[in-house]
């Protein structure tokens, strides 16, 4: 699977699928409190399974630097 | 996993409540929240003029749908900072979302306005840009929304960003900080109401409002927030949050609820009294405002660098030509 990650600048990465988004996560080193997973418009919760030919992203939601 | 009010697939869990829902109704989940907040501490009116800060981030684009969603008066207002293409990129994040709404939307250019941005700001005064960055949205903020008669300022601030100002307060026991910290500050002489409703919010669960209500906003982050202590104290409590989920909300609600009525009835008195800046006339607790010293600072330099005119002076009140698009 191809995995788009966006937190914030955008890198792809390949991982063998299919898994589960908390093990994707948990490969990845990204905690599932800060980001969103999305396969196109489709936002996933973390036992949702993402096949090996998916391609999702990764979204940061952490911002910093705030007033 | 299925929506708790529906059979459908759940798109969004809100672990902290052990709640998950389907894009519809995690929309009508997540606006009943910005309502809860806003009655609770009764922050807005349906007859108030509501100044919506916006950056164009995810946070106060989520926040100034939400309000336009649930019925306020809501006007944009916008700050051009001057980091370099960032700025430009985050005026047309947030131009967009107005225009495509038809929502009233001011800004504020601070070059134009002041005469120089940002970064130049932080440079010659020598100090943090988010610290003179902060300082000066603040100020802007409160001036637009006294001069032009609006009853309330509402910012994007979220549940991490309140529940990390917490922590960096505490753990340098910042009392004066942590006294004023909150969800609403009232209003005061030339001093506006300002209103958190996305408080009780994190940023994923408004990163999900906003893609699903497929918002435009600037996902860029500041080039100037990498290394900001607010990014560890997040990434700290998200760890937290993970093994204990409901962490962030129980240290801020209960800071709130607990602590800091003990903490304000026992520094009362301590409290610096406000008084009208010499400058400007805004309020501060000295005899001139932090903004009007760092900027009259900053200008010396400027001067001194040949970056300004020899002849230019600080003015304090400038006319502040907004550019107002409808």
């Amino acid at each position: 699977m191809k995995v788009v990650l966006r937190t914030p600048e955008k890198e792809e990465r390949e991982l063998k699928g299919p898994k589960r988004v908390r093990e994707l996560l948990a490969e990845l080193g990204v905690n599932p409190e800060g980001v969103i997973v999305a396969r196109g418009e489709e936002l996933l919760t973390l036992d949702d399974e993402v096949a090996d030919e998916d391609t999702v992203e990764v979204i940061s939601a952490v911002s910093g630097g705030r007033a | 996993m299925k929506c708790k009010k529906c059979d459908r697939k759940a798109a969004v869990e809100v672990r902290r409540q052990g709640l998950a829902f389907c894009p519809e109704h995690y929309l009508e989940w997540f606006e009943h929240q910005v309502t809860r907040a806003i009655k609770r501490h009764q922050m807005l009116r349906h007859r108030d003029r509501v100044l919506v800060a916006v950056s164009g981030g995810k946070d106060s684009i989520a926040l100034w749908e939400a309000l336009r969603r649930l019925g306020y008066n809501t006007t944009g207002l916008h700050i051009q900072l001057g980091i370099d293409g960032y700025s430009k990129r985050a005026l047309e994040a947030t131009h967009r979302y107005a225009t495509e709404r038809g929502l009233p939307l001011i800004v504020v250019d601070l070059k134009e306005a002041y005469r120089l941005t940002i970064p130049e700001l932080a440079e010659l005064t020598r100090r943090k840009t988010c610290s003179v960055c902060g300082l000066t949205k603040r100020y802007v903020m409160n001036r637009v929304a006294v001069e032009e008669g609006f009853d309330v300022v509402a910012t994007g601030h979220n549940l991490d960003d309140e529940a990390s100002v917490l922590l960096g307060n505490t753990l340098h026991w910042q009392t004066d900080a942590l006294v004023r910290q909150g969800p609403l500050l009232p209003a005061g002489e030339k001093l506006a109401k300002r209103a958190k409703p996305l408080y009780l919010l994190t940023e994923r669960e408004i990163l999900a409002y906003t893609l699903l209500r497929r918002l435009p906003y600037q996902h860029e982050e500041c080039p100037f927030a990498a290394g900001a202590k607010s990014l560890v104290y997040k990434e700290a409590l998200n760890k937290i949050e993970t093994m204990s989920p409901g962490t962030k909300q129980a240290f801020l609600e209960g800071y709130l609820k607990k602590i800091q009525p003990l903490l304000q009835e026992g520094l009362k008195g301590e409290a610096p009294e406000l008084r009208a800046c010499e400058r400007c006339g805004y309020p501060t607790t000295g005899p001139v405002c932090a903004f009007c010293k760092t900027w009259d600072l900053a200008l010396t330099w400027a001067k001194r660098k040949d970056l300004l005119p020899g002849a230019t002076v600080f003015e304090a009140k400038p006319k502040l030509t907004f550019a107002t698009k409808t």
